[in-house]
């Protein structure tokens, strides 16, 4: 088991940088989820760190070997594709054992680590199918257990749940968080759901256009983004953006936000007078009366069951996602009146960082 | 019934030309050539059923029948593996993605269009002649080289590199078949410590297989059928010393040499059977080693 740095690691195609400047410690035995929209190089970095693709500069070192120049095969990692990339004219026996064989190890060693990988996963029944004969939970599963049987330092997962429906993929996710509790290797893990990464992740890194947005476990990523891009990134339904302005005096900021109104704040750390407000779906008060409430009439809702999303329309024409109680009964159309829950929201300098405020006061 | 007719009538509208030349040019001649493979016929009068005299006299008794035999099949053995191997080869430096490659297909592919071509084996015969280019090349280091087309010990060998020469259509079918194999197989060996030509055997290999299966089928049926080349080569007699007596030249030679159509018609068939039987042997064997993605279980 062996942590991960990336210190000053690039990566360019030519005259495009993928990867700019990327220093990232990954702690022994943490599952690490990177995590970013299409493009963001998260599945390049990942293919850098197996020694897929080579790095432009900088330096990648697994526990204290820098392994710049060591092919992925001496790395002593394991990697599980999206695509699962099973040997298809080969048995799943044949699958688990290949890289063993190449390994040179004892027959009874590579027997004993196929058989425990194939308990591990319960696939015990499945040795002598070829991959075609599976289904997608199952070839997932197989290439797992071909990534298990190495006994590597770490794990990299390159959007593996990405093939199987939803059904299946919640049910991979909770077996892949069972199988990191039981190892307890140090795993990569790449998505673009970010679901995934808050329910899997002990921390994740955001990642855009090959730079790191934010690291932190995903309470901090949820509760204090550090800045515009992770604020609407991570959440589900997406967070709700207010433009405002804001002047700030001694110890107090006013805020005047369209449809809501003003209100007096703690002094914001800093002096810029257009700022973004981000509030999350269930941080709304909903029929409230406090101060910046505004009315709006709901035009789309989304019933998930245990909850339900208001899509809100305001009188300038701004739609907000509004978290309601699900036995809440609304009916597309209905007036409704909304308060900002002002100590639970996020505040943004022009330039898209987070903005403290001191202590929230309430203002009249 | 009419209706049937009626209504399918465009189908076999299209289709006529097709099977009038199915008919007339190909069912016909085959039908007309196995009555005549049991006949004498000099092409002139009636010809005379003799039952299967041609084919007794075949096995039993003509010695450049089993020569033009051995020929073929010692070329089939040699010019076929090496135009696959030398085909494989070439696909795979291809699909390394080399920049313009379509240049690089079209000049490959372009032997293998001159290659059966009258000219193309006329300049064969003036390369590897006594004093042709291969002999003025070596004697540059020091070595004068026989007559590889005047000397029977040679002269197949150079018909075999011609048909190594001519490897752009099986290398373009191979390229194909490299260019369906996802790159993660190759990634996932690389992390499970494949060498490369672990890789080849191991993946490469294998999921080519109905490829290479294709190509081995179609490269030795033609193989068999050679030819133009070797009959320009070999002056059209399969000469020096019947080395070049291939059995297509035999039979050519048979038919409108000595005009033996009845003896040159069993030759004919004698010839399809063989390629008929490495054919079905071939699909045979394949379920032991061809392997299909969506074989049904």
């Amino acid at each position: 088991m062996s942590g991960l740095s990336l210190n000053g690691v690039c990566k360019s195609y030519g005259p495009v940088n993928v990867i700019k400047n990327l220093d990232l410690e990954v702690i022994s035995g943490e599952f690490l989820v990177l995590v970013g929209p299409s493009g963001c190089g998260k599945s390049t970095l990942l293919r850098m760190i197996a020694g897929l693709e080579e790095i432009t500069d900088g330096t990648i070192s697994i526990g204290d070997r820098i392994v710049n120049d060591l092919p992925a095969s001496q790395r002593n990692l394991s990697m599980v594709f999206q695509s699962y990339a099973l040997y298809p004219h080969m048995s799943v026996r044949k699958n688990l054992a290949f890289g063993l064989t190449n390994l040179k190890m004892s027959k009874d060693e590579i027997k004993r680590r196929v058989d425990e990988a194939s308990e591990i996963l319960q696939i015990g029944n499945l040795m002598d199918r070829k991959p075609r004969q599976l289904s997608g939970g199952q070839k997932q599963r197989v290439a797992i257990g071909r990534a298990i049987v190495r006994e590597p330092e770490l794990f990299l997962f390159d959007e593996p749940l990405s093939n199987l429906d939803a059904e299946l993929r919640v049910q991979m996710r909770v077996e892949l968080a069972g199988l990191y509790n039981r190892l307890g290797t140090t795993m990569i893990y790449v998505t673009h759901d970010q679901v995934e990464a808050m329910t899997m992740a002990t921390r994740i890194v955001v990642l855009r256009e090959g730079k790191v947005e934010q690291v932190g476990t995903p309470y901090e990523l949820y509760n204090r983004p550090q800045n515009l891009f992770v604020a609407g990134f991570i959440g589900s339904p997406k967070i709700n953006m207010l433009e405002t302005k804001c002047q700030s005096g001694n110890g107090a900021s006013q805020i005047e936000i369209e449809d809501f109104g003003s209100a007096e704040i703690a002094r914001l750390g800093s002096d810029s007078t257009a700022i973004t407000v981000c509030v999350r779906p269930e941080n709304f008060e909903i029929n409230g009366s406090g101060v910046l409430s505004a009315k709006g009439k709901i035009v789309l809702i989304e019933y998930l069951g245990s909850e339900l999303y208001l899509h809100l329309e305001l009188s300038s024409g701004k739609r907000l996602m509004i978290k309601a109680p699900s036995k809440a009964e609304h009916l597309v159309g209905d007036e409704m009146s909304i308060t900002i829950d002002i100590d639970n929201c996020h505040y943004f300098d022009e330039a898209g960082l987070r903005i403290e405020p001191a202590k929230m006061t309430e203002a009249a | 019934m009419r209706k049937f007719f009626v209504r399918n009538l465009p189908g076999y509208a299209f289709l006529t030309p097709w099977l009038l030349g199915f008919f007339l040019l190909a069912l016909g001649p085959m039908l007309i050539s196995l009555y005549l493979s049991f006949t004498k016929w000099d092409m002139v009068g009636d010809p005379q059923w003799v039952g299967l005299a041609q084919y007794e006299y075949m096995f039993l008794k003509d010695k450049r029948f089993w020569q033009s035999l051995d020929v073929t099949f010692t070329y089939v053995i040699l010019a076929v593996p090496a135009r696959l191997a030398f085909a494989l080869m070439i696909a795979i430096v291809l699909d390394k993605g080399i920049r313009k490659i379509g240049i690089y297909r079209a000049l490959y592919y372009l032997p293998s269009i001159l290659g059966a071509s009258i000219a193309i084996a006329i300049l064969w015969r003036e390369i590897f002649n006594i004093d042709g280019v291969v002999n003025a090349v070596l004697i540059n280091f020091g070595i004068q080289g026989p007559n590889w087309i005047g000397n029977p010990d040679t002269s197949l060998y150079t018909l075999v590199v011609l048909a190594m020469w001519q490897f752009g259509s099986p290398m373009l079918i191979f390229l194909a078949g490299l260019r369906n194999i996802p790159t993660e197989l190759y990634e996932a060996a690389e992390i499970d410590a494949a060498s490369k030509a672990k890789q080849f055997f191991s993946i490469t290999l294998p999921l080519l297989a109905p490829v290479l299966f294709f190509n081995i089928i179609l490269q030795t049926i033609e193989a068999f059928k050679t030819f133009s080349s070797a009959f320009i080569i070999s002056n059209g007699d399969g000469s020096p010393a019947d080395s070049l007596l291939f059995f297509t030249i035999y039979l050519f030679n048979e038919a409108f040499t000595y005009f033996r159509m009845g003896y040159a018609s069993a030759l004919a068939w004698t010839l399809l059977i063989i390629i008929g039987l490495f054919t079905a042997v071939s699909f045979y064997t394949s379920k032991y080693w061809v392997y299909y993605e969506n074989e049904r279980d």
